[in-house]
């Protein structure tokens, strides 16, 4: 996630000429004491989480020696901030402040630059205190205006000595956003002290997620804003978007359990931004809970969508599985289809599920998801633009009410019995088989026909046509032929797709499962 | 007329060569857009569909110049994220002074420096991470419709103009307009990013001043404050046209980001209902249901003909 502990923001602003107190983080009671005892006592304890008011909620405390920083840590490492454990403490020196000030920079959107908010009041409720707040308006090369900066400064009750001191650190914050790509910055408390200094008693860094592909130094593991922890398939998800920048996967958990009064559980499989949150308000209003908010959209491939289906159908407990985008999609919707029903037929789909495919070539797309769908035991049915988000959230709710199906529990994919006997070769992130054995003429040429010019019909057996470098990242099209044959009847070719760490995911929940 | 884009605009593409500015490329001419230059570094010299390429913006301009009556007014770019800036500095400096920037994932402090550099040379962009902008019967920029079949036969062009902060939303808003008979000045998706070059308020005082727009329908998003922003034009008394909306994200929990980069619940602001409220209250008709849109748009342009204002 792209937002920075007090910690490790601290560390750049050192790194950058701050002076920030001495201290280290730990993530054990025992750490936390060794830290205290090379300090020296009295220090200050605080949980490292992405919130305000730690305080009020008794995440900081002050400690005269180091057994009682052992003792509160171990208070401090057993809290939950929102859906966040508390994994780490920051034990720090005590200073001597004077005056506390408050220093942060955003991006303006109107103003499509940064803005550095400064207030010299001192406090802790800046929220409450906005009209002591100055806006500095930020040139995105050179920062804040260096006359206006120590005219505010020069008004205000900071001491004279240390106004050259406030003045660096102001733009200091300027410097270490420009240079970390940060979308917001809050140094809160900047304080000056009675010995004669300004430290950044606190801080609050969120950095750019488009950004942090340019900034492997600070080590950001999933760069995405969630209300909490990133989850296992949150974690499989962003790989899998690393992985294939054909179109966008976007995956969040938001339920694990639905509602009171709820109509149960959604997978829901979105398309486009915009599309997804309004389909998300339609299907909420219809009276459901979603599990997820997910969304492969801007041509995605085949197989992105697939394993997006996947990971969603990797969640326990759902009564149904709900996809609508914009319903007038720009990208070619049939892809969306064969991947959606490769995913729903590996796992035999035992919930209802309704697909709205509106957009360029919604009929092909329909038609697709119909047909290889047929004959699973969840009813799976498509529509297209002219069916608003309204109706087919609730025909779903119909489907969901008629169903007699158990809520959904997350399966190994089945295979075809060729897999593993028949031909095969290496694609980008699995293999295709072909069924030789079984093969006939009629079904070779069907997939021949079906291969967008990949395969040759060889003596009655489909082979590849193209080098095995050209067919690497054709896993789309091989996608379409398998799923096209089995809707033919004819299923001889199969793709064997990866979903790395997916299985020890399901695992995991199946042993917890166990325990209960 | 419309707004921003029209038949006659000389418009160039910049990543003409790549795979999505083929595509587009062939999606723009087929529906009537006047692509006249390509430009890819390194590949001058060749054609797409016909298109001539040249390694610089300055190059194509200069070819615009001498061969089709003018500078190039419009430049839709396709190149990776991470080359976006550049390229559309580039066409800034060039003098072009609309920039139609496609790509998502673009660096937000990347998307500042645009605009720092469009504003010293007064131009406008749109995007980062637009779909782009169709004034329907006469040109495309971008991917509206995917394919110039599919633009054609789901856009009607009329005097209703639709701003959008969600690129598949543009179209679903216009089609759905156009099912119940609803005909469209122009189309502009402003982006999903967090900062962009023209919002929403920059747009309506475009829809404000073209004499073909009679209302304005919006679909917005929680996050930012673009839709707080069209409302104080609008209480100000600077735009006077009928203004229809629907926010999506009603149901989004604040700190979560909802696909789009601006879609985010930051610090209590951007939320779904301090925007229903603020435009509610500077007068527009904000409907609670996606589907209810394009009933109140109806209903919104029947009071402009009847002569009543409210």
């Amino acid at each position: 996630m792209a937002r920075l502990h007090e910690y490790q923001a601290k560390a750049l602003l050192a790194k950058h000429g701050f002076i920030v107190p001495r201290g280290g983080a730990a993530s054990t009671p025992e750490k936390a004491g060794e830290i205290a005892k090379s300090l020296g006592c009295p220090v200050v304890v605080k949980i490292q989480a992405w919130t305000t008011g730690r305080k009020a909620m008794g995440g900081v405390v002050f400690a005269d020696n180091p057994e009682k920083v052992v003792e509160e840590s171990k208070r401090l490492l057993s809290m939950t901030v929102g859906n966040f454990p508390v994994t780490e403490v920051l034990v720090e020196e005590l200073v001597a402040i004077e005056q506390e000030l408050f220093v942060s920079l955003a991006l303006d959107d109107a103003a499509r630059a940064p803005v550095i908010l400064l207030s010299l009041a001192g406090g802790s409720g800046i929220e409450e205190r906005a009209g002591d707040v100055n806006r500095l308006a930020c040139d995105p090369k050179a920062g804040p205006d260096d006359v206006q900066l120590k005219t505010l400064i020069a008004a205000s009750s900071v001491k004279a000595e240390l106004q050259d001191a406030v003045a660096s650190a102001v733009r200091g914050v300027f410097e270490v956003a420009k240079t970390y790509e940060a979308r917001s910055l809050e140094i809160n408390p900047l304080v000056t002290t009675t010995d004669g200094r300004v430290i950044a008693a606190d801080c609050r860094m969120t950095i750019d997620d488009y950004a942090v592909f340019r900034h492997p130094e600070l080590g950001i593991e999933i760069a995405r804003e969630l209300d909490h922890p990133p989850a296992a398939l949150e974690r499989l998800a962003y790989d899998i978007e690393q992985a294939d920048h054909r179109g966008t996967f976007y995956f969040a958990q938001l339920n694990t359990k639905a509602d009171d009064g709820s109509k149960g559980l959604v997978g829901f499989h979105g398309a486009g931004g915009g599309g997804s949150m309004m389909s998300m308000d339609a299907i909420m209003s219809e009276g459901f809970t979603i599990a997820n908010f997910t969304d492969t959209s801007g041509n995605p491939s085949a197989a992105k969508v697939y394993r997006a289906a996947r990971i969603i159908l990797s969640q326990p407990g759902l009564v149904g599985y709900f996809g609508s985008g914009s319903g007038v999609a720009s990208q070619e919707q049939f892809w969306s289809a064969y991947g959606l029903a490769k995913a729903f037929w590996e796992l035999e789909l035992s919930i209802p599920s309704v697909i709205r495919l509106g957009g360029n070539s919604e009929d092909r797309a329909v038609d697709v998801l119909k047909d290889a769908c047929a004959d699973l035991p969840g009813k799976v049915e498509g529509y297209r633009k002219d069916d608003t988000p309204r109706t087919i959230s609730q025909r779903f709710a119909a489907l969901v009410s008629e169903s007699s199906a158990e809520p959904w529990s997350p399966r190994a994919p089945r295979t075809p019995a060729f897999v593993g006997s028949g031909a095969s070769f290496p694609i980008n992130g699995g293999t295709v088989w072909i069924d030789t054995a079984g093969c006939d003429a009629y079904a070779a040429r069907l997939a021949v026909e079906h291969s967008s010019g990949l395969l040759k019909d060889d003596g009655g057996v489909p082979v590849l046509a193209v080098s095995e470098q050209d067919a690497a990242g054709k896993d789309s099209e091989f996608i379409a032929c398998e799923v096209e044959l089995r809707r033919a009847g004819k299923p001889v070719v199969y793709v064997e797709l990866d979903v790395p760490g997916l299985e020890e995911v399901l695992d995991c929940a199946v042993t917890i499962g166990g325990g209960n | 007329m419309a707004i921003l884009i029209d038949e006659a605009k000389r418009v160039i593409v910049q990543g003409i060569t790549g795979r999505e500015g083929q595509a587009r490329t062939n999606l723009m001419l087929g529906y009537g857009t006047n692509v006249v230059a390509g430009c890819t570094p390194k590949k001058g010299g060749q054609e797409v569909q016909g298109v001539p390429v040249f390694n610089t913006v300055k190059e194509a301009d200069a070819y615009c110049r001498e061969n089709h009556g003018g500078p190039a007014d419009v430049s839709v770019v396709f190149v990776p994220a991470r080359l976006v800036k550049a390229a559309a500095i580039e066409a800034i400096q060039a003098g072009v002074k609309l920039v139609v920037i496609v790509p998502d994932r673009v660096p937000v402090w990347d998307a500042i420096q645009i605009a720092d550099a469009a504003k010293a040379h007064g131009s406008h962009f749109v995007g980062p991470n637009t779909l782009g902008i169709i004034s329907p019967g006469k040109a495309v920029l971008g991917m509206i419709g995917g394919r110039a079949e599919s633009a054609k036969s789901w856009f009607k062009q009329g005097n209703v103009g639709v701003i959008s902060r969600s690129g598949g939303m543009s179209s679903s808003t216009a089609y759905y307009l156009g099912q119940v008979g609803i005909g469209l000045s122009t189309i502009c998706h402003v982006g999903g990013d967090s900062v962009l070059g023209l919002r929403f308020p920059d747009v309506a005082l475009m829809f404000e001043d073209d004499p073909d727009t009679e209302a304005i329908v919006i679909f917005g998003e929680i996050g930012g404050s673009q839709e707080e922003d069209l409302a104080a034009l609008m209480k100000s008394g600077k735009v006077t046209k009928p203004v229809v909306a629907y926010i999506g994200g009603k149901a989004a929990k604040e700190g979560t980001r909802f696909s789009h980069a601006g879609a985010i619940i930051e610090g209590g602001k951007g939320t779904h209902a301090g925007k229903v409220k603020a435009l509610t209250e500077a007068g527009a008709t904000v409907v609670a249901s996606f589907g209810d849109l394009p009933e109140a748009a109806l209903k919104a342009i029947a009071g402009i003909s009847s002569g009543s204002t409210s």
